[in-house]
């Protein structure tokens, strides 16, 4: 299935990359099932995504985690924890 | 308009004019502007850069401002953040907010802006003489939000 992604602050940094469309093999199904499949480009994609750093994930521009599922064509975006206000 | 996010600046005596005219049920108004300080985690700070997640982060503060009326009975709301550049001195945020007494509306101007810091999707990066580095988020914004939790 083909999503979007979206990145953002010092994730968007590492990544050099503020979104793409990525088409997923099969057998992915949730967010945290993506942060894999982008952890295994290597580089600091396997630096800015590894388990054990403090990042946050959205859903549909909902607050979500790990364990959300996905859906065709919807918008999946990783990022740091907020410092607004 | 309860939420807008944009570059300008803002008035607070015109925003709480605008929020309180021909209200004549409010009894008490609550406003907390926060503003860059030029000093943060022992470096100064020349300027910084707000960014944030268009579409999510007004739907991210509607939430917010909906989970506080739908606690406290509070008349209105009205939250205002601005991204892109900014210096020490300048305004980065404004909450607002009415109600027939004070102590709601204490209540949900602090529920707000603690729920704010820690679930609307903004991120500072401030340029310090060592150079420019992103804000970590702070251990005591997520204190700050249990007692919120707490009462849930």
């Amino acid at each position: 299935m083909q999503i979007q992604l979206r990145f953002f602050a010092s994730v968007r940094e590492a990544l050099n990359t503020a979104q793409e469309s990525v088409e997923l093999p099969s057998g992915i199904r949730t967010i945290g099932d993506v942060r894999l499949h982008l952890q295994a480009r290597g580089g600091p994609w396997a630096e800015a995504l590894a388990q054990g750093r403090a990042l946050r994930m959205a859903y549909n521009q909902q607050m979500s985690d790990e364990s959300t599922p996905i859906t065709p064509g919807c918008e999946v975006a990783f990022f740091p924890p907020v410092t607004g206000g | 308009m309860p939420v807008r996010v944009q570059q300008q600046d803002f008035d607070l005596s015109d925003e709480v004019a605008a929020l309180r005219a021909g209200q004549a049920g409010i009894g008490a108004i609550v406003s907390f502007v926060g503003t860059v300080r030029d000093m943060n985690d022992g470096s100064s700070v020349a300027a910084m850069e707000l960014e944030h997640y268009p579409g999510m982060t007004e739907k991210a503060l509607e939430d917010i401002v909906a989970k506080a009326k739908a606690r406290w009975p509070v008349l209105d709301a009205l939250v205002i953040h601005r991204v892109g550049p900014l210096a020490p001195l300048d305004q980065i945020v404004l909450v607002a907010v009415t109600s027939p007494h004070r102590g709601e509306a204490f209540d949900a101007c602090e529920y707000i802006i603690d729920y704010l810091k820690t679930e609307a999707p903004f991120w500072k990066k401030e340029q310090t003489p060592e150079g420019a580095r992103w804000v970590d988020a702070r251990v005591t914004d997520d204190a700050a939000l249990a007692k919120w939790k707490e009462g849930d």
